[in-house]
């Protein structure tokens, strides 16, 4: 479970406020979604929970597992089960991307207390789970997500989520950029992963990802903080009328 | 500070030039004084002596010249070594599970026992204390130095053959069967060591020369390379990790039509390494490689890598490339000086020149001077240098996955260095590299 209470967020540059007092809860084994205008702070929220650089919390907290995340480095907050799916997956030249997978593998069993991996069992997982995404070899030995298509990087994220089992999982706009052969597979990923002590944050613009990964609960996000939630059918009500009627029944 | 009542000599830039000049010649004179020529083979004896006039008219150099500009020669032109304490431990011997002819030398000091015999099939090896009186070697020995003296004095390299205590004198006549490993180990903290090889790689031989360990608490090496047309020849090398150890070292080659030159050197740790590099592309469609990766930390110690490197065109369709990365911590220093000179008539050339460093932090420092000098109008020539810091966007995205940041920053790291590492062609030895390297990173903690 995730609990998001009262979280206050600046841009550590120039004290810009962003997130203005989010409340969120994500119960064990729930899908929620969050929807919301552009720059109105959803992918800030999922960096402040990633722990990124760069803002500075000014108030509020985010409980995973019974501890507030917000206090801890970002390969604590991995280790403990929380999983960031970047809405800009990172290209780091020189580094293979199997070589990558293992590394955060064996880091978060180790942190965990958990024996490393055997090179084979690995191998083994990582092309099943491979297979599953429709990535191929020649994917997974180029460098992280250097001369990956836009579809490419999503489903190497998702495949990344697949491999650490986190028990939180963020997944910022995944579906953008994605044709619906590569938004179907993504979601199937998704879909395979859902289970009672799994929960799911979507950020996302479009009700298309949410007829595939059904949500339990949808939020609107606008101007730093949660103005209205309800049931999959706010998505509808979004798609069908934008944000203006939400924004002026919210103001 | 009172007035100076004489000329101001100090204002007038030829009154110091020709005070700079006498200082030079006063210490060269000095540091000359007590030395005398080694013993060897009496066909290197002219070529020592010739040696030895071109070091008194050149001078040793010293901070003023300007191609030590970014580098301070002073500890290792003056008398005696500084010391430096040899790194010990237990870890395994570079190369170690390579098949080589391991030839050893400790603190510059041929040790036969340590050694192989001194056979490898396809070519023919001597050592240079007791090459026979009549020698292939004779002709070559400080003659491809000599000839790398222009356009820029490289009067360490020049001492070098003047007073080169030992060496290996190989010559490939077909296809080494083994690679040969020139091991340098370090045991005496003031050790004080000098050696110069000569390599003669014959028309359509090929051969492997490995060079690994710190040899000295300072070493002067000089290599001289001269690869016959289709020939081949492959460097590479390791400099050893005593913290306190200072090189300076020169490589002089020429390539014949359609030669294969590859060099690459790894450089971690080490308080001080002159790594001059010297080609001369004479022969058409000939190829030449140099490439070198250097770790180093200012905290343990101090680390100042200098990489000085001069490839000629003097022919047609010929290919050069130099890559040559660093990554600097704590006030470490690293310097590229890269020079691609294109003779009149070398047209179709295909130069290249990279450097780049990894600054870990603000204190340290990457000087770089990269040049060109184009005489032939059909070229394709391209040099470029960046420093900058770690990726911080890269770096999140690994901790975000569970990667702690030191492990983060070690793998972004290697990432960095791994596109000099590429320029091995040997997977093995690039392999046995690269886990070194990743080890040694780790082990700093
Ligand atoms: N590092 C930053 N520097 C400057 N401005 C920032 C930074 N991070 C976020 N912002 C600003 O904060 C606001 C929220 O941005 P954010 O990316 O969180 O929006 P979003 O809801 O994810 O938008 P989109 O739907 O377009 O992805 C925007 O005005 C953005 O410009
Ligand atoms: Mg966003």
């Amino acid at each position: 479970m995730l609990e998001i209470t009262n979280l206050h967020a600046a841009l550590e540059e120039d004290g810009k406020p962003i997130l203005k007092g989010v409340d969120l809860t994500v119960e064990d084994g729930k899908v929620h979604a969050i929807m919301g205008p552009n720059g109105s702070g959803k992918s800030t929220l999922s960096y402040v929970l990633a722990g990124r650089d760069g803002y500075e919390v000014t108030e509020g907290t985010a409980i995973l597992g019974g501890e507030d995340v917000l206090g801890m480095e970002p390969e604590e907050r991995a280790a403990g089960g929380l999983f960031l799916a970047f809405q800009y997956p990172v290209e780091i030249p020189g580094v293979g991307n199997m070589t990558f997978l293992r590394t955060a593998v064996n880091a978060q069993r180790k942190a965990r207390g958990q024996e490393e991996m055997s090179s084979t069992d690995f191998l083994k997982l990582v092309r099943e789970k491979a297979r599953e995404l429709d990535i191929d070899a020649d994917m997974l030995k180029r460098p992280v997500n250097v001369g990956f298509s836009g579809g490419e990087k999503k489903r190497n994220e998702i495949l990344q989520m697949a491999m650490l089992e986190p028990r939180m999982c963020v997944l910022d706009e995944t579906d953008s950029g994605l044709d619906v052969d590569a938004m179907k597979l993504v979601a199937q990923g998704v879909n395979a992963l859902r289970e009672a002590g799994r929960s799911f944050l979507v950020i996302t613009h479009y009700q298309r990802l949410l007829d595939h990964i059904r949500p339990d609960v949808v939020h609107i996000m606008a101007d730093g903080r949660i103005v209205k939630t309800g049931g999959p059918e706010l998505a509808l009500e979004v798609e069908n009328n934008g944000y203006s009627d939400i924004l002026a029944e919210v103001a | 500070m009172a007035a100076n009542p004489g000329t101001p000599v100090g204002l007038n830039p030829n009154g110091r030039r020709a005070r700079n000049a006498k200082a030079k010649r006063d210490a060269t004179e000095a540091r000359l004084a007590p030395l005398s020529p080694p013993e060897g083979p009496v066909w290197a004896a002219d070529a020592r002596a010739e040696a030895l006039e071109r070091v008194r008219a050149m001078g040793l150099p010293a901070r003023s010249d300007e191609y030590w500009r970014y580098t301070d020669p002073s500890t290792l032109t003056g008398q005696g070594a500084p010391s430096a304490a040899p790194l010990g431990g237990d870890e395994g011997q570079v190369f170690g599970e390579v098949d080589a002819l391991r030839i050893v030398f400790v603190d510059g000091v041929f040790d036969p026992g340590a050694s192989g015999d001194l056979t490898v099939e396809g070519v023919e090896i001597a050592r240079l204390a007791d090459a026979a009186d009549i020698h292939w070697a004779r002709g070559l020995y400080g003659a491809l130095e000599a000839a790398g003296q222009d356009p820029v004095d490289r009067p360490l390299a020049a001492f070098n053959t003047a007073f080169a205590t030992d060496g290996v004198l190989i010559r490939a006549t077909g296809r080494a069967a083994r690679p040969i490993h020139l091991v340098y180990r370090h045991e005496d903290a003031t050790s004080d060591a000098v050696l110069h090889h000569v390599v003669r790689v014959e028309e359509g031989a090929e051969v492997t020369v490995l060079e690994t360990g710190p040899a000295a608490a300072r070493f002067n090496k000089c290599l001289e390379v001269d690869v016959a047309d289709r020939a081949a020849f492959h460097h590479v090398r390791a400099q050893g990790r005593d913290h306190d150890r200072r090189a300076a070292t020169a490589m002089f080659a020429r390539l014949g039509a359609e030669a294969t030159y590859k060099s690459f050197t790894l450089t971690v740790n080490g308080v001080l390494t002159r790594n001059e590099h010297v080609v001369e592309l004479s022969g058409d469609d000939a190829v030449a490689h140099v490439a070198g990766a250097a770790v180093g930390d200012g905290a343990t110690g101090r680390f100042h890598h200098d990489d000085t490197v001069f490839v000629t065109h003097d022919a047609e369709r010929c290919e050069s490339r130099q890559v040559f990365k660093k990554v600097l911590r704590n006030g470490a220093r690293g310097v590229f000086q890269g020079k691609i000179l294109v003779r009149e008539g070398a047209q179709k050339t295909d130069g290249y020149q990279i450097s780049q460093s990894l600054l870990l932090d603000d204190d340290s420092q990457f000087l770089a001077k990269p040049e060109l000098e184009i005489y032939a109008d059909d070229v394709v020539c391209s040099h470029g240098s960046t420093s900058g810091a770690i990726d911080g966007t890269a770096l999140f995205y690994l901790r975000s996955r569970g990667v702690p940041a030191e492990d983060a920053a070690d793998l972004l790291t290697l990432a960095f260095l791994a596109e000099a590492l590429e320029e091995i062609d040997d997977d093995a030895l690039a392999a046995d590299l690269r886990d070194r390297l990743a080890e040694w990173l780790t082990r700093r903690r």
